[in-house]
């Protein structure tokens, strides 16, 4: 019993001190962001806003550089990749479970490939190729090059694998064709894994940060990502400023993690477990 | 004759099956597959000062890898970023698991404080770290001029710059291998565990015989995709370090970044070749994963 209680406390000792490690940047990051300059630039700098909270970094963050703007083009980003990954990952899935697909296990590896070559390893072409169509600045040289993945085909497959064939069975016999039984029948009913993918998605469109950097120039087209990273150089001197708006970057991204936990899990372990 | 209707029809249903793939296939074409081909075709090219490729080379580009000492010095930099990341990731990570695994209070509060980390983007963590490693007027700094320890250069140390660089990465890292680990110990079998705590086996021993065997799949894949990953990594390295001081924080990606766009240096036939190297680096890996060692991995 003794030593049971025992264990027990020297657990709570270093979980606590890792969670105060592990926790401080997101705490900093949250109480900074309400700093003034009196507190971050003294030294040793303040843990909290000593001196009084600054809600006024924010709207200085929103006006120094065209944040608004900039959300605005992450928020579309991130919808179009999103719909597109969902779109193109669910008719594929689609054809390589439900219907007589030619050369099935070759079209299922040519998909698979995708997911094996990383993405800065042909970054150069695809620079040259967006900036030759004169996409550069624009949503749609944003999006393009991730309409599609390996991984969602994959992901959406293993669910419709698991869909009882005495369903579609019925559903033919009512007379539903491949559209409609996709649509009202198969997609409704796959709704945990469809959200899996379009969290997923979501959250490394939002976060993306090589593609968009080179995608943009003009800072009034550019993602909010790579407007926090301009704001750090060139306003080094107010890091609450520079903090507010990573707490405008980071928001939709803490709500998904906080309230889409399950769904996360459920997408990232796909490949983890067989 | 030969074409019986039920063949034809056969072909037909195929045609229409195929159909449904050509949206993801036209993207794979033209921003996956065209480019691989064009990344190839570049890294045999020279470039002229404006970007253009100056016609065919052969392997002087490769053959220029191995002997700039700048990239040597890029590999080595690559070598210690992905195991100084990869390691203390999901060591820590697996930690917070075992330990989230007892019976502790508020476990659901906890679990998903230490996921936060996971909510952060690259570019988010990176500035939030930039700020703390601040010299000047760092947090950092601060608490350890409480103890009397004398400013330290976090990020422009030759001998620091890539131990704080990781140090951020392990941390961004941390949410994610918490979330796999704690998925795979969510599902250990209970009947395994009832049956070795009744023959005695308890904390230590059984995590060490009992659990730790049983999530070998989970760990086993973090190590794989963590690697990948780590090679990957840009974003924290253009934020905080830029690849200084003196190269020391330059990996491969960021190496890339710098000869094909970084002050307009358009060398994109060195840096092709550069990314040929990424490319079989982590194909190679992706093969290792499939073949040799998942047969060493414990499966159920």
């Amino acid at each position: 019993m003794r030593s049971h209680r025992r264990a027990n406390l020297g657990s709570y000792l270093v979980l606590g001190s890792l969670f105060l490690v592990v926790l401080f940047p997101v705490y900093y990051g949250l109480v900074g962001s309400l700093m003034g300059e009196r507190d971050t630039n003294s030294f040793p700098p303040a843990l909290w806003p000593k001196s009084g909270a600054h809600p006024e970094n924010y709207a200085d963050a929103l006006e120094i550089i065209p944040l608004g703007n900039q959300y605005l083009t992450s928020v579309l980003q991130t919808t179009a990749i999103t719909l597109g990954q969902l779109v193109t990952s669910a008719l594929a899935a689609y054809a390589f479970v439900f219907l007589n697909l030619r050369w099935r296990a070759f079209w299922f590896a040519v998909f698979l490939s995708t997911m094996m070559i990383p993405y800065e390893s042909i970054i150069i072409p695809n620079y040259l190729l967006v900036s030759q169509w004169g996409l550069k600045d624009t949503i749609a040289g944003l999006a393009l090059p991730f309409l599609a993945t390996g991984f969602g085909a994959f992901l959406l497959r293993q669910s419709f694998l698991s869909f009882p064939m005495e369903l579609r069975d019925a559903a033919r016999v009512d007379g539903a064709g491949h559209f409609r039984f996709l649509f009202s029948i198969l997609l409704p009913l796959s709704r945990p894994s469809l959200a899996a993918l379009g969290i997923y998605s979501a959250l490394s469109a939002w976060n993306m940060y090589f593609w968009p950097l080179l995608a943009t120039e003009d800072p009034r087209h550019q993602t909010i990502q790579i407007g926090i990273s301009q704001l750090q150089t060139s306003d080094g001197d107010s890091p609450g400023m520079v903090l507010a708006g990573v707490m405008l970057a980071l928001f939709p991204t803490l709500l998904l993690v906080i309230f889409g936990q399950r769904f996360i899990v459920r997408g990232l372990t796909a490949g983890a477990v067989k | 004759m030969s074409a019986t209707p039920a063949a034809a029809q056969r072909r037909r249903d195929s045609l229409l099956a195929f159909g449904y793939l050509v949206p993801a296939l036209v993207i794979f074409g033209l921003f996956i597959f065209w480019p691989l081909v064009k990344s190839v075709l570049l890294s045999v090219q020279g470039t002229d000062i404006i970007g253009n490729p100056s016609g065919f080379v052969g392997f002087v580009n490769y053959s220029r890898l191995f002997t700039d000492p700048e990239f040597l010095q890029v590999l080595g930099v690559t070598f210690a970023f992905t195991v100084l990341t990869v390691v203390p990731s999901i060591l820590i990570a697996l930690l917070i698991a075992l330990l989230l695994q007892g019976r502790i209070r508020a476990v659901r509060f906890f679990r998903t404080a230490f996921a936060l980390p996971f909510a952060f983007s690259v570019a988010t963590a990176s500035v939030i770290f930039g700020v703390l490693y601040n010299p000047a007027s760092g947090v950092l700094n601060g608490l350890l001029s409480y103890v009397g320890v004398d400013k330290v250069q976090w990020l422009t140390d030759p001998d620091l710059a890539i131990w704080s660089v990781s140090a951020a990465t392990v941390w961004m890292q941390l949410g994610y291998n918490l979330l796999v680990i704690s998925a795979g110990l969510g599902a250990l079998p209970e009947d395994v565990l009832e049956a070795a705590r009744l023959d005695g086996a308890s904390g230590f021993r059984l995590q060490r015989t009992i659990v730790m065997p049983l999530i070998t799949p989970q760990l086993f894949f973090l190590v794989v995709v963590g690697t990948i990953h780590a090679l990957q990594s840009f974003g924290q390295i253009k934020i905080l370090t830029v690849g200084g001081p003196e190269g020391t924080t330059t990996t491969l990606v960021y190496s890339i970044y710098e000869q094909a766009f970084a002050n307009n240096n358009s060398n994109y036939g060195y840096a092709s070749a550069q990314a040929m190297v990424l490319l079989v680096v982590v194909l190679a890996i992706t093969a290792l994963q499939f073949g040799v060692l998942e047969r060493k991995v414990f499966y159920r």
